[in-house]
């Protein structure tokens, strides 16, 4: 028995606020208020493109104490299994969505004596509910934000306004400028916490400079959105459930189980919080882990799936499901 | 539904006694005639029959105002029991908020919140206390946000802090304890403070049930029951004061047993706290004496073969193993060896 607490919301407000990018701001269709949540915190949205029942997670970027809305950012992805594109293309003022409750993998420590944010591209948008929270707080931050263009940038001109050159600094690819991420991570103050959110190699190549200069992993924090990579189609067999199902080269294993009325336990659907995890009964093939959540020994032994971003290449999968 | 609040103490002369109605809302923690660590977790989500403790989010009960005093002169005595790392007010004001908005939405004849804005007004008419206060503002209060909203609310309160994919004990009021000790724990992480339970480590209950935490969601708080035993109806069973209660354990006698021995419940709430990521621990303590329980004949029955078959590492580490045998003995003259419903909830 699960309490549901889906929130039923109505687009209030679309936005061009960038090239590709859209603001959403979503009310909820009762009237009641929303929930008032964390900086960093996300919300799934689920959208109904005809047959298909898609589940995004996106990141809250409005005040987290604001609980007239919810806004959230999209960046339209090219070659993507769809649901930016439905959100671009397909979502209009007053069609009605659904939401989770907020969670929230990518929490400030409140322990730090100074935050550093660094984004790149639409990884703003966690950040710019985590600024509000110590803006409102009193606590100390500062954002290295790098955007392609200063016309593929979103928000930087209301950031710079609202919290200063000084704590907002723009790195543009296009003119050359690039966030200085060595003398930058070399001259921080003790108990001083960093924050990335961006494209994989960006995480991996700051995260990794961070270590190799000494930061403890603890003051180490990062977030990525993975979206299940489209993959051949295989056939999963849900032993508990009893079904055979096949499984789309654009779905994940989570998806077809959801479609064929599996009731699979999911949170983030991003492949970090470990809430799908599922026993491997039997391979047929290689599995593909495309999680960031399972240890290295976990994922070799072939004995653990994470089936909202996970896949095989092979011809069939049992789980126990 | 208006609580007719008792007058009574839980140390000294120990008057405290619950009424028949409060007999039967108890929050009866064995489900079958054996007992064994579970994770046990279920949604916190209103059960039971009308008038039973699962009934709201946050339960009232007749003891509310004397257990609050007896929190203040536990407090009095030894003020670290309430303790809070500075880095917890955002956590600090949400429990605030969640604690005074479930008790005025489940007992609205007792106490009131209205809020315009930041601007909030709390009436708690059991006690006489009427605050105005700014939401956020500590100024506004008489004292912490924590500690002014614990002393009005029944139960233990232990905030965790989730970071490094571990939760932290750091910041609590703990007055109502089964023999753990706050000023120990405070900055501790969840597998440290777990450290001395017995059996379950090998059994991997903590990682599971730390892995559950993690994931805890906004909206769905969880719950669980534990429990132990404890001689003569003593909320402060601290490791501060053993020497005031550790000497009780010999003075069971078969004679009185029944008025003496209480089974000890703790209805564990775990709730998500929006502002800050925290979780809020809520741990209520319930007392039954076990000439109370045995009014209720299938607690009376399952209650005499949990206690008789009980693991021996089991009976030691809950402090059983001097007043057991005595506690079985009397015990069972009422168990007729019938078989007992399925469930916690009397027949």
């Amino acid at each position: 028995m699960t309490a549901n607490t889906e929130m039923r919301v109505r687009v209030a407000q679309i936005t061009q606020v960038a090239d590709q990018v859209k603001r959403f701001r979503f009310e909820r269709v009762d009237g009641q208020a929303m929930p008032v949540f964390s900086g960093g915190a996300h919300v799934v949205v689920a959208m109904r493109d005809g047959e298909v029942l898609r589940r995004n997670p996106y990141s809250l970027m409005s005040s987290p104490t604001d609980t007239s809305a919810y806004e959230i950012s999209v960046l339209r992805v090219e070659n993507s299994r769809g649901g930016s594109h439905f959100m671009h293309d397909a979502v209009k003022l007053g069609d009605e969505l659904t939401l989770s409750q907020p969670i929230n993998l990518f929490a400030l420590d409140q322990r730090a004596r100074k935050h550093i944010f660094m984004a790149g591209g639409i990884g703003i948008t966690p950040f710019i509910a985590m600024m509000d929270q110590l803006h409102f707080q009193g606590g100390n931050f500062e954002l290295l934000y790098a955007v392609r263009t200063r016309g593929h940038g979103a928000y930087w001109r209301e950031l710079q306004e609202r919290y200063g050159k000084h704590r907002v600094k723009i790195y543009c690819d296009a003119e050359k400028l690039f966030i200085p991420t060595d003398a930058l991570l070399s001259a921080q103050p003790l108990g001083t916490h960093l924050y990335v959110c961006g494209p994989l190699g960006m995480i991996n190549g700051v995260l990794g400079k961070a270590r190799s200069l000494g930061w403890p992993s603890q003051n180490l924090h990062s977030e990525e959105f993975l979206a299940p990579p489209p993959g051949s189609p295989f056939k999963a067999i849900f032993k508990k459930s009893a079904k055979t199902i096949e499984v789309h080269s654009h779905q994940s294993i989570l998806e077809a189980a959801e479609a064929a009325g599996i009731d699979a336990p999911y949170l983030c659907r991003g492949g970090a919080c470990g809430q799908c995890e599922t026993n491997v009964l039997g391979c047929n093939g290689k599995i593909e882990h495309n999680d960031n959540y399972l240890e290295v020994l976990e994922k070799a032994s072939g004995k653990k799936i994470m089936i909202c971003v996970s896949r095989i290449n092979g011809s069939e999968i049992t789980l126990d499901l | 539904m208006n609580i007719k609040f008792k007058n009574e103490t839980f140390r000294d002369d120990f008057t405290f006694a619950n009424s028949p109605e409060t007999i039967r809302r108890f929050p009866f923690p064995f489900h079958e005639d054996k007992y064994m660590y579970a994770v046990n977790m279920e949604p916190h989500v209103p059960a039971g029959p009308p008038g039973h403790a699962y009934n709201n989010g946050i339960d009232v009960d007749e003891h509310f105002v004397s257990e609050m005093q007896d929190r203040a002169k536990v407090l009095k005595e030894d003020p670290l029991r309430y303790q809070v790392l500075p880095h917890m007010m955002a956590a600090q004001w949400d429990t605030l908020e969640l604690l005074m908005e479930q008790q005025a939405a489940g007992y609205p004849e007792h106490f009131s919140l209205t809020k315009d804005g930041d601007n909030w007004h709390w009436i708690n008419r059991p006690m006489g206390i009427d605050q105005k206060f700014v939401f956020g503002d500590p100024s506004t209060l008489p004292m912490d946000p924590l500690e002014f909203i614990t002393r009005q609310a029944q139960g233990d309160f232990v905030i965790v802090d989730q970071r490094d994919n571990n939760l932290w004990c750091d910041a609590g009021m703990v007055t109502t304890q089964a023999d753990w000790s706050l000023d120990f724990d405070i900055g501790m992480n969840f597998m440290e403070w777990h450290g001395p339970v017995p059996l379950a480590h090998h059994m991997g209950v903590f990682e599971r049930a730390l892995k559950f935490l993690l994931n805890l969601q906004q909206g769905k708080p969880v719950r669980r029951l534990n429990w132990t035993m404890t001689v003569n109806p003593r909320l402060d069973t601290s490791p501060e004061n053993y020497h005031k209660w550790g000497a009780d354990r010999m003075t069971v006698t078969p004679e009185n047993v029944g008025n003496k021995v209480h089974l000890r419940c703790e209805l564990q709430s775990l709730w998500r706290l929006p502002r800050s990521n925290a979780i809020l621990f809520v741990v209520r303590c319930y007392l039954l004496k076990m000439e109370e329980l045995v009014t209720i004949p299938k607690w009376a029955r399952r209650f005499h073969r949990v206690l008789r078959d009980l693991p021996p590492e089991l009976v030691d580490y809950k402090g059983l193993t001097r007043y057991r045998p005595t506690t079985v003995e009397w015990l069972s003259k009422y168990d007729d060896g019938a078989a007992t419903s399925p469930g916690i909830f009397p027949e």
